[in-house]
């Protein structure tokens, strides 16, 4: 080889490690939030059908719960107005078998999986915490703290299929969760084990009152998968059948042994964080009028009427199935919970320690000279322990 | 089983090739998960590596990468990825390497770890292992020696436990891995490798969580302590001797729950109690003890109940920890002041400061 040296080329070429491992392009979302609904997609009119039900009835139990928190039935509610098409598909796309992580706002999800009405409004009434029994509908606890239980998520995914199961978590998460670092674990977590687990973020817009340019400078939030080596995708929030459709991919992909993925919902919160909170504060009515044009209720009655499927059948029947679930929540809602206060000291430990044992005596004393007669506070001596799993 | 003999005790039996507590940790996980298969190995570096202090050598290779495995270095991953696994029926047992590389799992530790049975009303509870290596006394740099114990104390829905022993290492270990709770194992890193007449090719005993365990049998006075000084304790004990004092070692073992029975039990039989640990004084688990003792023994008490623990201050550079960690000479001085009870009524200003 007779070739003069070009300076500086005497620098040998970096080692492979150097190079990039993995073509980013396949994991990157489109440019566009995926839609389907108005655009002439081919789709199942019975899923059509299914979704609007369902959506309808989630705006229902919305207005409802919503209603609670005024008449002091609910000790708070964050409402998911305007997130409907989220919340009933993310319950819709999963087996029995799966497992759904929802966060605070994310009854929703929790009722449409099965869960009585009633039931998941437990941690938000004030009663005890979570209040259902998350085997029961493979529903975790509702997570008030901020994108800590996607980890959660991975690790039931990575046990399932250590046992040879093949079950996928689906967890849920906002916008501002993103920001927090259980979020950048778990996704890690999940693309290094590939387990069997679907992220879906619900970018609603706000953070309490921090908007979305506040909270991150990533060019969507679906692009932040592609760090972790995981696919993003962008879909159309408010658009049931194309969250239907997105999700469901993501779900058999892991089911599948494809790993997980991150899906960004564009959606908005219509109503305020919570009851307890002022919107008006942070957000112009403009903004929100705008939203109300794009809602998932009319997205999919315009569509259910532009294929001559919406017949006032359709329309009665699903109203009627909705308020026949507000009722019964309301009645349920209108008891007055009993809590036995000796129940503090049940399920601190599998058993009482010697501390609880003393403390739990203290109450009894104290409840005793109040009411002359303690009554029966049902035995709390024994070992309170749950089946688990 | 073997006596449960101290570590410096033990040092003296030499009928068998002496183990470290090391090997007992080691062989606790290895026996747990042969018997159970639900039993799986978390943690940064506890693969190929075993470790770093190799407490988990071996378990890889003898069980595989999905039941010891190497995990993203991110403890609040480590921790709330167990928190998964326990949900679907397995049994995490996690390493979180050194004391304070725990605190980023804290979060997972006590919204989730620690409330999950109670939040769901026993229906899940979470059967988690969190492995601590704590306490200083290796020459560690910084962020390498912290005693956490007051934090995961008060935080209720955990279990706390600590071995001074190398029988207590395996015997809680496994008792721990058993617990459907979720227990923090801390494991006192400068006894690693201290070493006991103990084999672990013989059966061995499960230690029960919740039980204080008399060390040293006395009269005049208890030192209530766990963990790595326990073995500052005895030694000062029988340097006490040679003062005319007969000084009782109780051993807490495990300080949630907390022994109430034996250590006042103790307390009541010598009228005179010193709580010794590593862990800075304030807030510590010594005021937590004391007021303890106090509130059950008061009338047995011939002396006020002293602390003799770390500074408060954050954990030192490692070429003074040894001004820092509590020694036999502090705990001497301690007990010695223990005696001089018409001072302390006649002059108080004699106790000023000298809580430790």
């Amino acid at each position: 080889m007779t070739v003069l040296e070009q300076p500086g080329s005497h620098r040998p070429s970096p080692p492979p490690a150097w190079r990039p491992r993995t073509d980013p392009a396949p994991l990157l979302p489109d440019a566009e939030p995926y839609r389907l609904l108005g655009t002439g997609a081919e789709l199942d009119p019975e899923l059509l059908g299914a979704l609007y039900r369902q959506v309808v009835k989630g705006r229902r139990y919305n207005r409802q719960a919503t209603a609670l928190t005024r008449q002091g039935r609910l000790a708070v509610y964050p409402s998911s107005t305007g997130q409907e098409a989220c919340e009933v598909a993310a319950a819709m796309v999963l087996r029995e078998r799966d497992w759904l992580f929802p966060s605070y706002r994310d009854t929703l999800a929790a009722v449409a999986r099965g869960m009585d009405p009633a039931e998941a409004l437990g941690l938000l009434r004030g009663d005890w915490h979570t209040g259902y029994d998350p085997y029961e509908h493979r529903v975790a606890p509702l997570s008030t703290p901020l994108a800590t239980h996607l980890p959660h998520a991975v690790g039931l995914a990575h046990a399932a299929r250590l046992k040879g199961d093949d079950v996928v978590a689906l967890a849920m998460v906002g916008d501002g969760g993103t920001s927090e670092g259980d979020f950048h674990e778990a996704l890690n977590f999940a693309a290094v084990w590939k387990t069997p687990t679907v992220f879906l973020v619900q970018n609603n817009g706000f953070a309490i009152s921090v908007p979305l340019a506040k909270q991150t400078a990533a060019p969507s939030l679906a692009h932040k998968a592609v760090g972790y080596g995981v696919p993003g995708r962008l879909v159309d929030g408010n658009d049931a059948a194309a969250v239907h459709r997105v999700l469901s991919e993501a779900v058999d992909r892991a089911r599948a042994g494809g790993g997980p993925t991150l899906v960004e919902a564009v959606t908005y919160r219509i109503d305020a964080h919570t009851n307890a909170d002022d919107a008006t504060r942070y957000r112009g009515d403009d903004e929100v009028a705008a939203w109300l044009e794009h809602d998932p209720v009319t997205l999919l009655e315009r569509e259910l009427a532009d294929r001559g499927l919406l017949d006032d059948a359709m329309r009665d029947g699903a109203r009627d199935e909705a308020e026949e679930m507000a009722a019964r929540l309301r009645d349920r809602m209108n008891e007055d919970p009993v809590l036995d206060p000796m129940g503090l000291f049940d399920h601190v430990y599998a058993e009482k320690t010697a501390q609880l044992r003393e403390q739990a005596a203290q109450l009894r004393a104290e409840l005793e000279a109040e009411n002359g007669d303690h009554g029966d506070h049902g035995d709390h001596d024994g070992q309170a322990k749950g089946d688990g799993r | 089983m073997t006596t449960a003999t101290t570590d410096r005790s033990g040092a003296t039996a030499t009928t068998r090739k002496p183990a470290t507590m090391a090997q007992a940790l080691t062989r606790a996980m290895r026996d747990a998960m042969a018997q159970d298969p639900t039993v799986h190995v978390l943690g940064e570096d506890v693969g190929v590596l075993g470790g770093v202090f190799r407490i988990t050598d071996g378990l890889t290779k003898e069980f595989g990468e999905d039941r010891c495995t190497d995990t993203p270095l991110a403890e609040a991953g480590i921790l709330g990825t167990a928190v998964g696994m326990a949900m679907y029926g397995l049994r995490p047992v996690v390493e979180m390497q050194f004391d304070a590389f725990a605190y980023p799992a804290f979060e997972q530790l006590l919204s989730h770890v620690a409330k999950m049975r109670n939040r769901t009303r026993g229906k899940m509870p979470l059967p988690i292992t969190i492995r601590v290596p704590y306490g200083g006394g290796i020459g560690g740099v910084e962020h390498h020696s912290d005693s956490s114990e007051a934090y995961y104390m008060a935080t209720p829905g955990l279990h706390v436990v600590t071995p001074a022993t190398v029988a207590d290492a395996y015997g809680l270990l496994r008792a721990a891995i058993a617990s459907d709770d979720p227990v923090v194992f801390l494991e006192p890193k400068r006894l690693y490798w201290s070493k006991a007449d103990w084999s672990p090719e013989e059966p061995q005993a499960v230690a029960p969580i919740g039980r204080a365990e008399v060390r040293r049998r006395g009269t005049s006075a208890t030192l209530i302590t766990y963990g790595p000084s326990v073995p500052v304790c005895l030694e000062a004990a029988e340097a006490a001797r040679e003062e005319g004092w007969d000084v009782e070692v109780v051993d807490l073992r495990s300080l949630v729950p907390f022994d109430d029975e034996t250590v006042c039990a103790s307390v009541r039989r010598t009228g005179r109690a010193v709580v010794v640990h590593e862990a800075s004084a304030f807030g510590g688990p010594g005021g937590e003890i004391a007021a303890r003792i106090t509130e059950r023994c008061f009338h047995y008490l011939q002396a006020p109940v002293l602390r003799v623990a770390g500074f408060d201050i954050p954990y030192p550079p490692p070429m003074l920890e040894r001004r820092h960690l509590p020694g036999v000479d502090r705990v001497l001085d301690a007990v010695a002041r223990l005696q001089w009870e018409s001072e302390w009524t006649e002059r108080p200003e004699a106790f000023e400061g000298g809580t430790r």
